[in-house]
This record gives C-alpha cells, structure tokens and sequence, in this order.
C-alpha cells in the first residue's frame, strides 16, 4: 500500500508518520496488554474465589472500615454497647448489600474484579507494611521497590553483557572460549535461588567474606553513601546467582543468532565492500536481529519476576517475594491472593515497556507495516 | 530418527547426558523396588520412633574416608550382657545388668541414649545408673523409677549435666584432668535395677550415637537421608515427564489446529497465549498450594494447564504456517483428507524435530519447579522429594551449622538431573535443526 502512495506525500509525511506510528502502536499495544491483563486478574479472582476466599476477604475489609468509621462517630460513642453492634450490624450488612456480597459468584467476581483493578486488595490479616499499615496494597508496594532494585540491575546488566560477550564470540566462532560458552550453556537448567544456595555456602558460610543475606547491615548505616555500599555488598549474591542461571545460555543463544545472521548474503555484500567489521556488526547484524532479542530479554525477565519468590527467600532480600513466602507461612490470604494481582501487574508493565522498546527498534512499526496478529 | 539416534555418538556431551538419565531411571527403579511406596511413606513420615537407634544430624558414612576419627553408633543390648541377680527378700530382686562396650574413637560420641522395657503389673522398677569409664572411676547418673517404655536420653538430662560441669556424653568420655583426651576403651553402663513383683523384669538398651551414618547421612529428625534422596528420583522424573508430555502436545496440538483453521480461532488462540503470558504462573501455583490442595497431581495438573498455552504456540505456529503451504498438504487436501486426518497426520509430525529437542530441555524446568515449591514449603504433604530435603534443610539453618551434606546431596541430585536432560536436550537441537549443526 506504501508502494500506491504519490511520492510527495509520503516525503511530507515522513517526520511526523514516525512518531504517530509508535505512538499509535504504543496506544494499541496499551489497550490490548489492559485487556490481557483484566483477563489475567480475572482468571486469578476466579481461582481465588473457588473456596470463597474473596469472599472473606472483602468481608473482614468491611468489617474493619465500618469499625474505624463508628469509632470516629461521636453520636455513635454515645450509644449503649449493644445498641452500637447492632447499628455496626446493620452497617455492615447495608455495606456488603452495597458491595453486591450478596448476588452471586460470577455478578461478585466482577465488583472484585473492579477492585482489584484498582488495587483495593482489602486488609492483610497478619502481615503490617514497614509504615506499619495493614492494607494489603502498602504491604506489597512497600515491599516493590528492593525487588526492582535488584532485578531491574541485575537483568539490565545481564543484557548489555550477554549480548556484547555474544558478538565477541560470534567473530571468532570455533575458539576456545566459544566451545567453552557451549560447553557451560546446560548450566542454566537450575533456576536462581540453586546457585543461591552454593553461592551463600561459599562465600558467607565457609569464606565468611560477604553476608549470608539481607539487604543492609544491622544496624544500617548512618551515612547515605555507607548504606548504598553495605546494599550493595548485599547485592552481590543474589545478583551473581541471576547471572550464573541465565549468562551462558543467552550467550549461547545469541551467538548462534548472530552467527545464522552473518552468514546472510547482505552481510557478505558489506564485507565486500570493505566495511569495518564494526560497522558490519552493528548495521546489518545487530540491527535486524534486535527485535527477536529484545522478545527473547522479555521473556527471560518475565521468569526472572516469577522465580524472584524463592531468590528473595533463599537471600532473605527483603522484596515481594519474600512478602509472598512470609505470607504462605503466616496464611495470609488477602497478602497472597494480591501479591498474585501486582505480579500479574508487573508481568504487564514488563510486556509493554519492552513493547515500546521493541516499536522503537522495529523498523516494521515505524514504517508501518506491522503484521496484526 | 535412528539416524538422529547415532549422530548422538558424535556427541560427548549428549552421551554425558544419556548417562546421567539413565543413571537416574535405575536409580529410580531400584527406589521403586527397594523401598516399596507405603514403606517410603511410613519410614519418612512415620515419627521419631522409628529412627530410635540413628544418631542426629550424622554425616555420611563416606565421610570416614576424609576423617577417619569420626565416630560410629555403637548399640549395645542387655541379651548378651552381663546380668546378675541377688534376691534381697520380701519379693524384692536386684538385678544388675552391666552394658559394656568397646570405644575406638578419638573423638566423643553425639549423644547417648538408653531404652528401657520393662513388665509390671502394679509396682514399676526402680533402677539405679552408674558409668564406668576405662579410667576405672564409677560415675552415679540417675535413678528413676522405669516406665514400660522408658527412654533415658542421658545427654539431654540437665541435672546430670550440671552435676557434671558439661555435656555428659563429653565428660564420661574424656579424661577429667585432660579434657582434649578421649578415653577409648572399655567403658561400661550398670543398671541397678530393683523389681519388687515376681515377674517383674527388665531389658535394656545402650545407643552411643556417632556423627556418621549410612549412605546418605540423617536429617534433624533422625531419618536415613537415604529414603528422600532414592525416592526423590522417581517423582521427579515422573514429575517432570508428565509435566513436559502434558504441556508439550497439547501446546503443539493446538498450535496445530489455530493455524489449520485460521481465522478467529487463531486469533483466539493467540489471544489466549497473551494472556497466558503475563499470567504469573509460580503465584497462581502458589495460591492454590496454600488455598487448595499441595498434593503433587493437583500441582502437576495445574502445571500442565498452564503450559497449554505456552510461549511454545508461537514457535510451533511460525512453523506450521510454512507447512501449511507445502505441496503434500495440498495434495492430501485434493484427494479429500479431513481436517483431523491433516492436522494429526500431516501437520504435527511434522514439528518432532523441533519438539523433541525442546521437550527434553522442558523436563529439568518442572524438576527444579517441584523443588522449588518444595522450598517454599509447599511440597506434597506425604512424598520425600529432593525439594523437601532442601527444605528441611535450609529451615533448620544447615549453612549456619555446617552441615553442609544435607543441602549439597539433594542438590547434587537436583544438578545431575538438570545437567542431563539439558545436555542431551541441547545436542539433540543441533542435530534435528541442520541451521545450528553446520556452525
């Protein structure tokens, strides 16, 4: 269709068409990855909700709003104890009315669905925030920040160093270093947490030279710089535990990627025209196989979240999925089933910010002819 | 396929792999056969009384090889010992049972425990304990009135600890001015046990609990590791074959039938795999091991439907889309074959190459997510799995104690299993796929 367009028009268009199709491609990818994700959030309530559990927990929410809400009513104060519970009674058998508690499962699934959305996840049963809140959203978005902290480096490093050890390899193919990387790729079978707990027996158990676990020094430092390192320091394990779980594979990978790449016909072209092999790597092998490998990073960080659970538990890091295992060992249901929702959330922002990533990168997207489906 | 079969030759590190698998099934069928299930069940969940006699925490025996001082369990029962009896009058007999072993070792036992069976009607014994050491010193214990089924744990009896100025089993077995000297030697345990009805009687035995035992080493409850390790073989494999069968063809069969059918049932099911992608899958296995049930086929079933829909679908549908448009396709079509027959027939075959590979890869990744919702403490209930021995085993601080056998050996399993497959999984991709062999 590009073909049957007037030459002018395209050229005037050029400059701003770009930035209206990423924007517009962002826009749609927004919308779609929304949906996805009120389907997954749904599936969860769903599964959630079998035994009622739910149900429950909206009914302890109301309970405890109606009871902090009597609590502030000085007309309410003065009446005699057993006229007030039957008023709070009575308020809350109107608030569950309201909250439609009484219609049936599918009709309540959605009003939770709406909640959850919004992330009203209820109150925790036993669990506090650090602030000492007991609403389940500030329980686990106080818990957020070390996990992006150490997961956002630890994946971001990982790619700039596996993708950069690739193309080193894929230049002299064959070498030792590069049966080498072939040789250890099956290392990543195991997941993180299993180099974890090698890492934790060497270096803090039997070296003793860095810490067991944690995310800073007790007590923690008084001086901000001092804090960064002690976290730091504390970093170092979980972080080379990630490493040791995905670097040998991804470069394995990609190595052959890049290597099925080069042996294309345009790559040769380039190489008889006397490009530097700099150029040839960054034009016409890199460029085109960005997009499958920022899928592919997708999908990596996408395990890494989910296996995050037991790394955090295994380091006592002090993130989401720590909050998740104290909550399986506390029976806390509200924490769980909103811990499951915020994944669900993060796996989302995941997918579309790699998405935007990837339109950038695409020249399909710019240039407008993104296959749909 | 045979051909496939002896490229692998080729290959040291696919004959690597094959080894370890069939390392593992053999060990998986000998586990089976050994120890039969009920057996396994009883002997891991059955409680303390069953592992009486096993010391706590012990090494593996293999350990002696490393150091040879540590020392064994010594039993010593009153059948063949020594066993006087002098009637004091008035119904009242003294027995005296006289437990004597020999103690090689240079270092002091774990602990030390005695069993006591007795039969009485009305009035229990009363028995009375002394040590004797090789030094020829007699040190009182205690004395008690015996129960039918009475366990002494010496070492764990805080008067006689304070009384002696230390842990019993270091004091009785050291020299009291040299602390650091082991006495080896015959050492011998009296019981002065008084019985006040005739049939009354007493038997007794003497556990001296080493620091190393059977293959495997004992966990904080006793328990020969052995059993956890062996069966963890079987339910692993079982664990992760089924898991990869299950999710690998159905996620196959309909990558399969979307791209036969086009239209709105590829889009629906492409659709669905978005879904399924940002469904945090470990969460939702985690919400209903916690809400539901943790028995490990309630795991594998939610396992496998959440792989239907994998990332799988999309390799397999780029894959089917070219074969859809080969000739025979469209041969099969113009003689008249059905749907069923070219999506079973024609079309799926087709993709072996590409899913034998990726289903052996598959299989370690269900092994380690069995493990690792073991660790988080969501292992079946009943099953002794490589997961749950981690687990144990990081609850009760092993890296902080030192013991160091109890985490490595189940991971070493976990390691070896995650090694094969992948192994023969990644030398199998470069033989069904020519583009990756020729680099």
């Amino acid at each position: 269709m590009a073909e049957a367009l007037p030459l002018i028009t395209r050229k005037s268009r050029a400059a701003p068409s770009t930035l209206l199709r990423v924007v517009a491609y962002s826009a749609t990818r927004l919308g779609a990855l929304f949906l996805t994700v009120v389907v997954g959030i749904y599936l969860t309530i769903l599964i959630a909700n079998m035994g009622g559990y739910v149900d429950v927990i909206k009914r302890a929410e109301i309970r405890e709003q109606v009871g902090i809400s009597v609590s502030f009513d000085p007309v309410m104060q003065r009446l005699p104890p057993e006229e007030r519970q039957k008023r709070i009674a009575e308020l809350v058998a109107l608030e569950e009315q309201n909250l439609g508690l009484d219609r049936p499962f599918l009709a309540r699934t959605v009003v939770y669905l709406r909640d959850a959305i919004q992330l009203r996840l209820g109150f925790a049963e036993r669990m506090t925030s650090d602030t000492g809140s007991r609403l389940v959203r500030n329980v686990i978005l106080d818990r957020l920040p070390p996990t992006l902290l150490l997961f956002v480096s630890a994946q971001i490093l990982l790619f700039f160093a596996s993708v950069f050890f690739a193309l080193a390899l894929s230049r002299r193919y064959g070498s030792f270093l590069d049966q080498a990387v072939i040789a250890l790729a099956p290392t990543s079978a195991p997941p993180a947490w299993f180099y974890g707990i090698f890492l934790i027996l060497i270096f803090a158990a039997l070296l003793r030279i860095l810490p067991f676990g944690g995310m800073v020094q007790a007590p923690p430092p008084e001086s901000a710089v001092r804090y960064a390192l002690s976290v730091l320091r504390h970093m170092i394990l979980p972080m080379l535990a990630l490493f040791m779980t995905t670097i040998f594979l991804a470069i394995y990978s990609w190595r052959t990627f890049f290597l099925i790449f080069s042996s294309e016909d345009y790559v040769e072209v380039a190489k008889a025209k006397g490009l530097t092999s700099r150029a040839i790597e960054r034009r016409y092998i890199l460029r085109p196989t960005l997009p499958t490998i920022i899928t592919s990073f997708a999908l990596t960080l996408i395990g890494a979240w989910t296996g995050a659970i037991i790394l955090e538990t295994v380091f006592n890091w002090p993130g989401l999925g720590r909050a998740l295992f104290q909550a399986i060992g506390l029976y806390d249901t509200p924490v769980i089933v909103g811990s499951t929702i915020i994944y669900a959330y993060l796996l989302a922002v995941t997918v579309f910010v790699l998405d935007i990533v990837y339109a950038l990168i695409d020249p399909r997207v710019k240039v407008g002819q993104e296959g749909r489906g | 396929m045979s051909r496939a079969l002896a490229e692998l030759r080729h290959y040291p590190s696919a004959l690597a792999g094959l080894g370890i698998i069939v390392l593992l099934v053999l060990m998986s069928i000998y586990a089976v056969l050994a120890i039969p299930y009920r057996e396994a069940i009883r002997l891991w969940r059955g409680g303390e009384t069953l592992w009486l006699d096993t010391p706590r925490n012990a090494l593996p025996i293999w350990m002696t090889l490393f150091r040879p001082d540590l020392p064994r369990t010594i039993v010593v029962g009153s059948r063949g010992a020594l066993r006087q009896e002098e009637d004091l009058g008035g119904g009242v007999r003294q027995v005296t049972l006289t437990l004597a072993f020999d103690y090689p070792y240079s270092q002091v036992p774990d602990e030390l425990g005695l069993f006591l069976e007795t039969e009485a009607v009305q009035r229990l014994p009363h028995a009375v304990l002394f040590w004797r050491p090789p030094d020829g010193s007699e040190i009182q214990l205690n004395e008690f009135t015996v129960d039918p089924h009475e366990v002494y744990r010496i070492s764990a009896d805080a008067r006689l600890q304070r009384d002696l100025g230390g842990p019993p089993e270091a004091v009785l077995f050291t020299d009291a001015q040299n602390p650091s000297r082991v006495l080896r030697g015959r050492h011998q345990l009296i019981i002065k046990a008084f019985l006040f009805e005739k049939t009354s009687d007493m038997r007794a035995r003497l556990v001296v609990y080493g620091k190393a035992h059977g293959l495997a080493g004992t966990d904080h409850l006793r328990r020969d590791l052995m059993i956890p390790l062996l069966w963890g073989a079987p339910i692993a494999m079982a664990f992760g074959l089924l898991a990869a069968v299950g999710s690998t063809l159905s996620t196959l069969i309909i990558a399969a039938v979307g791209v036969w059918y086009g239209r709105w049932v590829d889009g629906g099911i492409q659709r669905i795999t978005e879904v399924n992608l940002i469904l945090p899958g470990l969460p939702i296995l985690i919400l209903i091991g916690t809400l539901y049930s943790r028995s490990i086929w309630v795991i594998l079933g939610v396992v496998i439907l959440l792989g239907i829909f994998g990332a799988g679908i999309k390799t397999y549908r780029a894959l089917f889309l070219q074969v859809k448009e080969a000739p025979y396709i469209e041969a099969a079509r113009a003689y008249g074959a059905g749907s069923l027959r070219a999506v079973f027939t024609y079309m799926i075959p087709r993709a072996v190459p590409v899913l034998i590979p990726q289903f052996v890869t598959l299989i370690p990744t269900f092994v380690f997510l069995e493990a690792s919702l073991a660790v988080l403490g969501l292992g079946d209930p009943v099953l002794p799995t490589w997961g749950k021995v981690i687990e144990d085993a990081y609850s009760k601080g092993a890296l902080f104690s030192g013991h160091y056998y109890w985490v490595l050996e189940p991971a070493a399993l976990l390691m070896l299993s995650g090694l094969g497959f992948t192994m023969l999984g990644f030398a199998l991709d470069r033989i069904f796929n020519p583009r990756l062999r020729e680099i």
